[in-house]
């Protein structure tokens, strides 16, 4: 048998003659220190994005990428195809999977300064990979056509309707007409079962040739500075002197790294399950609060918390910036020191992007920013604040819920987070300020002066002036007590 | 030697020849592409006259949600040819009509009758009962449709998703 499939091998091999250049592949000479644990999450990706075609394949011989079906074929899949829920569950953790191991191969890169001369290119490869894999991320949002899709493409419509003069026709031609609706879903679909992942294919490719062609990165030293002139030499000669082949040397510990991937891949789809569709994508059904999904949360953050003068201008200039530098960080720094002990300043941006995105998407999963639109009739009044109150302040009380004052203030740690918490108001405002407050608003809030009668204003205000801690005093104008005293 | 030299210059005329033929084609070929694939950005305009209901529906200085049946909808556009407005009736013969969409991001803002407030579960921006900007992100007041009052029945503009490139739909 085995004498049979080498002598099919050989016949093979003389007609095709790949496998001496498959050889010298696989054997290529790698540095022995860039045989680490670190260089593992590139070739991780490379494992998760194939899993992706897979499942992307199959879900496609169910998934109807119609308007008026999509989200139907969804509900089919989560439920009656056989193991649909699984391949749905595989593909969007796979996703996240993807996402991350990108990034995280990306801060590597980044801080072994492996962009350095001679793989600058190599960098701006992986750089279009970056966007093509963040793509492929937000068209994959959209086909789970569901609430969250529909209102995230009016987020993304709104965006490009801000760019001056041709906004509305960059819109037109984002959701394929003057509406979100079934040629949307089709732009979609097409960007991202056939353009985009053409684009990560052949991308996929020119980054892993220039990989073998350049070598890959070794181990940065302090103080083995990259030089134009000597690299190249240098490079050789560490390859020579103390090289061992990529395979199995090297390739071993991607091996194992990509099999503990694709096991824990395998088991958080099967806890964790297929990710949505929530509610129908039916406009008329408003009672949605739409978010995105977990990579995006950080700029859904950022666009609330923005200050609104400078929005539109960062929304539009911001992205195609930060892209930018981002490209054309090997030819800012294409030589030099490698080691992160050496580059400060480098590790420093690392960290404050990190913590900023970090920041930020953590924020975006409980926005404090928007009201919560059910609290005036969800959530309860603290007993203690109602305990021994009059009749006006008890009428208060109620008005702060039916007013939908809770939407955006906290009682007893519920409610919305826009506004303060009300349960201290007493030791912050006097009377009078909150009077103010109230009528006129400012600092966010809406002047309800014209919605409500001086007999629920006043109401409203007998129950604050009472909201202090036991034994910590209500604030009180001290230019009044001077002058009365 | 002449005859080599009339070759290759018989061969590098079919070679340029070769490369304006396919520049030609590309071209021409790139033509209808472009056109089929901007076909929506071409059109002039989106609107038209919808009827939204008979005015007895909305009580004199009330809000309500309105839908209406996108004048160019696709036959397999589903239920996203449904497209909610809010209507408000001042007095008598007298309406705003606003567009769902926040002008902040576009996420459909809620009415709420109690506080006469509009509010967005996006990102918090927040509108009073005639549509101004109350607070919040959003850079301006809600867009409104073009509206008639025609044998009792209420007609408003629309047929476009308005964004603040095409704001007065």
């Amino acid at each position: 048998m085995i004498q049979l499939l080498k002598a099919i091998g050989a016949w093979l091999d003389a007609r095709v003659q790949l496998g001496s250049t498959l050889a010298e592949v696989a054997e290529h000479p790698v540095p022995r220190s860039s045989a680490s644990w670190w260089y593992v999450f590139g070739s991780a990706t490379l494992v998760v994005f194939i899993l992706q075609v897979v499942t992307g394949i199959c879900l496609a011989t169910v998934y109807t990428p119609a308007a008026d079906r999509a989200w139907d074929s969804l509900i089919y899949l989560n439920y009656q195809q056989p193991l649909g829920w699984y391949l749905r569950a595989l593909h969007g953790w796979g996703s996240n999977f993807m996402v991350a191991l990108m990034f995280i191969h990306l801060a590597q890169v980044f801080l072994f300064g492996a962009y350095k001369f001679p793989r600058e290119l190599t960098w701006v490869a992986g750089c279009v990979l970056l966007l093509a894999t963040l793509g492929m991320a937000f068209t994959g949002q959209v086909l789970r056509f569901d609430q969250n899709a529909y209102w995230g493409l009016g987020i993304g419509a709104s965006i490009a309707g801000r760019f001056p003069f041709v906004g509305f026709k960059i819109v037109r031609l984002l959701l394929g007409g003057p509406i979100i609706a079934g040629e949307t879903l089709s732009r979609f679909f097409a960007l991202h079962v056939f353009v985009i992942p053409a684009l990560l294919m052949a991308f996929v490719g020119l980054h892993l040739f220039l990989v073998l062609r350049l070598g890959i990165n070794e181990w940065p030293m302090p103080g083995r500075i990259v030089r134009r002139d000597t690299y190249l030499q240098q490079y050789q000669d560490m390859v020579h002197a103390d090289g061992e082949p990529f395979f199995p040397f090297a390739a071993q510990k991607d091996l194992v790294f990509a099999g503990l991937i694709i096991a824990s891949l395998l088991i958080v789809a099967a806890v964790a399950g297929p990710i949505g569709p929530n509610g129908q994508p039916d406009p008329t059904i408003i009672q949605t609060v739409p978010r995105p999904d977990f990579f995006f949360l950080w700029l859904f953050s950022l666009f609330a918390l923005l200050p609104p003068w400078t929005e539109t201008f960062l929304m539009l200039v911001g992205p195609p910036v930060v892209i930018g530098i981002l490209f054309v960080v090997p030819f800012i720094s294409g030589t030099g020191e490698k080691s992160w002990r050496r580059r400060p300043i480098s590790v420093v941006i690392l960290l404050l992007v990190f913590t900023m995105i970090g920041t930020l998407t953590w924020l975006g999963t409980f926005s404090p920013w928007s009201p919560v639109m059910d609290a005036w009739s969800s959530a309860p009044t603290p007993i203690d604040y109602v305990k021994g109150r009059s009749p006006l302040e008890l009428q208060g009380a109620l008005l702060i819920q039916s007013k939908q004052c809770r939407n955006c203030h906290a009682l007893g740690g519920e409610g919305g987070l826009r506004g303060p918490a009300l349960d201290a108001t007493a030791t912050r405002l006097t009377r009078d300020q909150i009077v103010r407050q109230i009528i006129q608003g400012g600092g966010n809030m809406p002047a309800y002066g014209k919605n409500l009668s001086p007999a629920e204003v006043n109401a409203i205000v007998a129950f604050l002036v009472t909201m202090h801690p036991r034994g910590e005093p209500p604030a009180r104008n001290s230019a009044k007590s001077a002058t009365s005293f | 030697m002449d005859q080599s030299a009339e070759k290759t210059s018989r061969r590098t005329f079919l070679f340029r020849l070769g490369i304006v033929i396919n520049a030609i084609a590309a071209t021409v070929f790139a033509i209808p592409i472009l056109g089929y694939v901007l076909s929506p950005a071409r059109r002039f305009t989106w609107l038209d006259w919808i009827p939204l209901g008979l005015l007895i529906d909305v009580p004199e200085n009330q809000t309500r949600l309105a839908k209406y049946v996108n004048p160019f909808k696709k036959p397999w556009d589903g239920e996203t040819d449904k497209i909610p407005c809010w209507v408000r009736r001042m007095d008598g013969d007298k309406f705003q009509v606003f567009a769902i969409n926040c002008t902040h991001l576009g996420c459909p803002v809620r009415w709420f009758q109690e506080s006469a407030l509009f509010m967005c579960p996006c990102h918090g921006g927040v509108f009073y009962a005639d549509g101004r900007h109350a607070s919040g992100p959003p850079p301006r007041a809600l867009y409104q449709y073009k509206y008639k009052v025609e044998a009792g029945q209420l007609w408003v503009r629309a047929g476009e998703m308005p964004t603040l490139g095409k704001p007065e739909v």
